[in-house]
């Protein structure tokens, strides 16, 4: 067997252009996923709140239940049988961003329900609304539990994403997909998409690290 | 002016609470007075801290009532609504066994977060209002520290400091010295003796007995209910109930 790279070089900059899609596609879906988990995490603190928590276990129970490209499919192709056209690159954002967001929330939820509790006493004891002393004394000592887990999260949108090569979009994946169907290199070309998500995925825990550094640099976290 | 024209500050009537199937506080009724130091006593689980948690609705008593600062906190297990809740938390401060210091925040936005957030204070008043109180409690050379870089005992005065910012009527003090080594818990009572001979109503709950015959007005006794109440000098040396006996001689044994 002999291995021929050099469709791999011809076709560099569409690989590189794919992977500045993967990169645009899993931020914008993880900025998403982060708005909705916290939402939904904050929705499902109190049980006794039926509605509010009813709605958003209902949503964890859908998105974290069924397949991530079943949920993509539905929005590519459901959404137009309402006359809901999205660009696919939107449908792409949406469907990673829920998706994930399903999983952030139960981070999300985990994180605040693991301060003590007698933080939420002293902070109403003061006088503090429940809103107030979750934004200023829960939620900053949650956010620095949440960076770990959340890392994990990132990392697998990083990999999830190549799914929306599906939706039509150029990703990293799809650009592959071309240069195989005129190349017929297919091992040759997968090494490569792979060595790149590599890349990507390593590139992104390193960031992580450097942030939870960070914060533990700034006297925050014992 | 007579006595008989000060109207007490916190007034609880007939109170009772249940845990689920446990009774915890029944028929309990209570006067405190301005400037009065009360000290709770009583074993462990006779709902000390309890009865101290429904003065700032930590926990809502089912029955009866309870009048403080001149509002009605609970009436028949109704609690006041969250918006004038909060405003009466203020006028309440609260000090926890385990401290419960804001660990993301430093020893002086510990201090000044309330009056900076809930009362409208800038930050420049702010600051000096908690440098001042911190100076008080003799902790204002730690004001830039974590509260993770602090002993027990100065952990407390902190947050002594942090319920005065507040400027509260009443306090309250939960255990304020049982998780502290023993040498600490003086440092903890000595700023607490110096809050009572200022003129500040309080509620303690401790196990600390030679502090209660120093500085209480009044001491109960409590076993799911006030069972002797009286002058400190009064019910330690001449307990009327064979339960409080029992219990004294528990605690001064050793």
């Amino acid at each position: 067997m002999e291995l021929d790279f050099s469709p791999v070089w011809r076709g560099w900059p569409d690989l590189l252009h794919g992977a500045s899609v993967t990169v645009e596609i899993t931020v914008a879906s993880l900025v998403l996923s982060i708005i909705v988990g916290l939402c939904v995490g904050m929705a499902r603190l109190d049980p006794g709140k039926r509605i509010l928590y009813g709605t958003a276990s209902a949503y964890v129970l859908f998105f974290r239940g069924t397949p991530l490209l079943v949920q993509l499919f539905l929005l590519f192709f459901g959404l137009p049988q309402f006359d809901i056209l999205l660009p696919a690159f939107v449908c792409g954002v949406i469907g990673l961003g829920l998706y994930s967001g399903s999983y952030v929330s139960e981070v999300v939820r985990g994180a605040i329900q693991s301060i003590d509790r007698g933080q939420m006493e002293a902070a109403r004891s003061m006088g503090m609304s429940y809103a107030h002393a979750m934004r200023y004394i829960i939620l900053p000592q949650a956010v620095l539990r949440m960076v770990p887990p959340l890392g994990n999260e990132f990392i697998a949108l990083i990999k999830n994403s190549a799914l929306v090569s599906l939706l039509t979009i150029s990703d990293l994946m799809h650009e592959g997909q071309k240069i195989i169907s005129v190349s017929y290199r297919s091992l040759e070309v997968y090494i490569a998409v792979a060595l790149i998500y590599l890349v990507l995925t390593t590139l992104a825990g390193q960031t992580l690290r450097l942030i939870e550094k960070r914060l533990r640099v700034g006297g925050m976290v014992q | 002016m007579t006595t008989s024209d000060i109207r007490p500050i916190l007034e609880i009537r007939d109170l009772g609470k249940d845990f689920g199937d446990f009774n915890v506080l029944r028929d309990i009724s209570l006067d405190v007075m301005p400037s009065q130091v009360v000290v709770v006593i009583g074993p462990s689980g006779s709902g000390k801290s309890t009865l101290l948690r429904c003065c700032n609705c930590l926990e809502v008593p089912q029955r009866g009532s309870i009048r403080i600062c001149d509002k009605d906190l609970v009436v028949d297990g109704k609690m006041l609504p969250d918006r004038e809740l909060n405003a009466l938390r203020m006028q309440v401060g609260m000090v926890f066994q385990g401290f419960n210091l804001f660990p993301h925040l430093s020893v002086l936005e510990n201090v000044s977060i309330g009056p900076r957030k809930l009362r409208g204070m800038s930050a420049k008043a702010s600051d000096e209002l908690a440098l001042s109180l911190l100076d008080k409690v003799g902790l204002k050379e730690r004001a830039s520290a974590y509260p993770a870089q602090l002993s027990g005992g100065q952990k407390q005065r902190v947050a002594i400091a942090r319920a005065l910012a507040m400027e509260p009527r009443v306090m309250l003090f939960d255990e304020p010295t049982s998780a502290l080594d023993p040498e600490l818990v003086g440092e903890v009572l000595q700023v607490m003796k110096a809050l009572a001979a200022e003129g500040m109503t309080m509620i303690v709950v401790t196990h600390e007995m030679g502090f209660a015959r120093e500085v209480a007005d009044e001491v109960l006794v409590m076993d799911g209910t006030i069972i002797e109440h009286g002058k400190p000098e009064d019910v330690f040396s001449n307990p009327k109930q064979e339960r409080t006996r029992t219990f004294l001689k528990c605690i001064l044994s050793h």
